[in-house]
């Protein structure tokens, strides 16, 4: 099993925070993982964005030339990364910014109105947590616990406050994904 | 623990007992300077300097091994090109020290993707004069941790500096990496040839002006016994599948885990295909090739350059097997499913799928 998933967003919207702390999570469940942020010159409101690939067996290569997974925070990440998904792999949208539909039919296209629900939650700078607990609930990719364990782990330098707002997105955004209130365009691929 | 390359690095010199970094900033290899910074000043004994240049850290790094402490440089491809003339000193003075290049592509500024166009520039000795450096080749964050210390204890062992060539992307990617216990350095063995003050002893001197050209040769000599000493005793490879193999891969670092993955796929198929990845690029590991070579007809050389390790690999083998070559530089990363269709071509045109 080897499962590769790519994070991407404007700099600031936590891309490289959520893979840091999937990979993490996936560390502590015993799988062997890598992390590789991209590093030098991305333009300004343009696709930061991280690789994170996990194993039960060693990994050879961190890179994603085809992901199976790819986590869209905006517009040009879309763009950017719709092509590189493999056939049958999932986009996570952040519904909330962006607003062109994917064009390719062989992949499943999941919307969460991220900003939307952090709003909601009282906190807007949660939007990344809601996106990977929604991503994590509807993969499985590691279990919810570890991800919580993983998200203490990795801030838990900051102030308590920021572990439980960072907690409750988590939260939130897997229990948007159980409740099914998703915005779907193509659930179900054959 | 999960960690950034370049903290492995920095995490694994401080355990060593390293409490004395130079470095001067250069992508994609900052977050070494950056973690050193933070680890030496909560450190009692520990010294870190932003220098001025990187000819001002090379030579800071000389001044504190001169006294008998273990040092440690770091950067990337450019700036390893300037610190050549401290590096040639360090050799002439035979002084310890542990260098790390994070390679980039190149020549000239390049880019600041991963490449491994610094081969030849380590291996060879890279500045100028009659000397060679310790080179070794980690291919994940757990070697990072692994061969830092070693670089360090062969450093001293030897009295020589050890260059561990990496590349950009092992510096940022994050693996999960288990430290040894940390050295106090003022555990480590007194070195009886340091400069730390002649009182009731007689004076030292380490210089690297001999201008007495009978004392030149033999200080050449005694250089060159020693590096034939630690070419038989520290060549190390990891292998891989290569039991049953009728064509092995060679590739180091990056390359090395992009062939492993290769060879997977290959090997499904039914390949007989198996990696010898060098972690000591001087001494190149020719001993591990010959002994392979007396089974093996087939070796494919892998680098991310147009090929230098291939010439160590050539000069290994002295033309008694077949040597094949695939290099992507630049700083291109090739996928495992492209090394597994070069594997693939040259696998069944030299006819290694049929039965001895």
């Amino acid at each position: 099993m080897l499962i590769k998933t790519v994070f991407s967003g404007f700099g600031g919207q936590g891309v490289l925070m959520m893979g840091y702390i999937l990979a993490v999570s996936a560390m502590r469940g015993g799988m062997q993982v890598t992390y590789l942020p991209s590093y030098g010159a991305e333009v300004r409101g343009g696709t930061a964005n991280c690789t994170v690939s996990i194993s039960d067996e060693d990994i050879a290569s961190p890179v994603a030339s085809s992901p199976d997974y790819v986590i869209a925070m905006n517009n040009p990440s879309l763009i950017r990364f719709e092509g590189q998904i493999k056939t049958k792999g999932t986009i996570f949208l952040n519904s909330d910014l962006i607003d062109i539909d994917p064009e390719r039919e062989d992949i499943e296209v999941f919307k969460i109105p991220a900003n939307t629900l952090a709003k909601k939650m009282g906190s807007e700078r949660a939007m990344n947590m809601i996106m990977l607990g929604a991503f994590v609930s509807k993969t499985k990719i590691t279990s919810i616990d570890s991800l919580m364990n993983g998200l203490t782990e990795v801030i838990n330098t900051k102030s308590k406050k920021q572990v439980e707002i960072n907690r409750k997105g988590l939260e939130m955004g897997a229990k948007y994904v159980l409740k099914g209130e998703w915005g779907c365009l193509r659930e179900k691929l054959n | 623990m999960l960690l950034r390359g370049s903290h492995v690095y920095a995490e694994a010199a401080v355990r060593a007992g390293c409490r004395f970094y130079f470095g001067y900033p250069i992508t994609p290899q900052n977050e070494l300077t950056e973690y050193m910074a933070n680890a030496l000043a909560s450190l009692p004994d520990g010294v870190f300097i932003q220098a001025e240049s990187e000819l001002a850290a090379i030579n800071m790094v000389i001044g504190v091994s001169m006294a008998g402490k273990r040092a440690m440089t770091s950067s990337s491809s450019p700036g390893i090109s300037l610190k050549q003339e401290g590096i040639s000193f360090l050799s002439a003075m035979e002084l310890p020290a542990v260098i790390i290049n994070t390679m980039r592509g190149g020549p000239g500024l390049g880019n600041i993707a991963a490449s491994q166009g610094d081969y030849f520039q380590a291996t060879r000795g890279g500045g100028h004069g009659d000397y060679r450096t310790i080179v070794l080749a980690p291919g994940s964050g757990q070697e990072m941790a692994d061969l830092t210390r070693a670089a360090f204890e062969y450093a001293d062992r030897y009295r020589i500096p050890v260059i561990i060539l990496g590349d950009g992307m092992m510096s940022q990617m994050m693996e999960p990496v288990e430290f040894p216990d940390p050295i106090d350095p003022k555990s480590l063995p007194p070195k009886p040839w340091v400069l730390d003050g002649a009182k009731d002893r007689p004076s030292r001197i380490i210089k690297s002006l001999i201008l007495d050209t009978s004392a030149m040769e033999e200080h050449n000599w005694k250089l060159f016994r020693k590096y034939e000493m630690i070419e038989k005793e520290i060549s190390q490879v990891e292998l891989f599948l290569t039991d049953d193999a009728r064509l092995v891969v060679i590739a180091y670092g990056t390359a090395s885990r992009i062939a492993r993955g290769a060879i997977k796929r290959v090997r499904e198929m039914g390949l007989k295909v198996g990696l010898m990845s060098p972690k000591t690029l001087w001494p190149f590991p020719k001993r591990y090739l010959l002994e392979m070579s007396r089974v093996v007809t087939d070796f494919l050389v892998f680098e991310m350059s147009t090929g230098q390790m291939l010439e160590d690999v050539k000069l290994s083998l002295e033309g008694r097997r077949r040597i094949h070559f695939y290099g992507r530089p630049g700083g291109i990363i090739s996928t495992p499913d492209e090394i597994a269709k070069v594997i693939n071509n040259i696998y069944f045109k030299e006819g290694l799928e049929t039965e001895v």
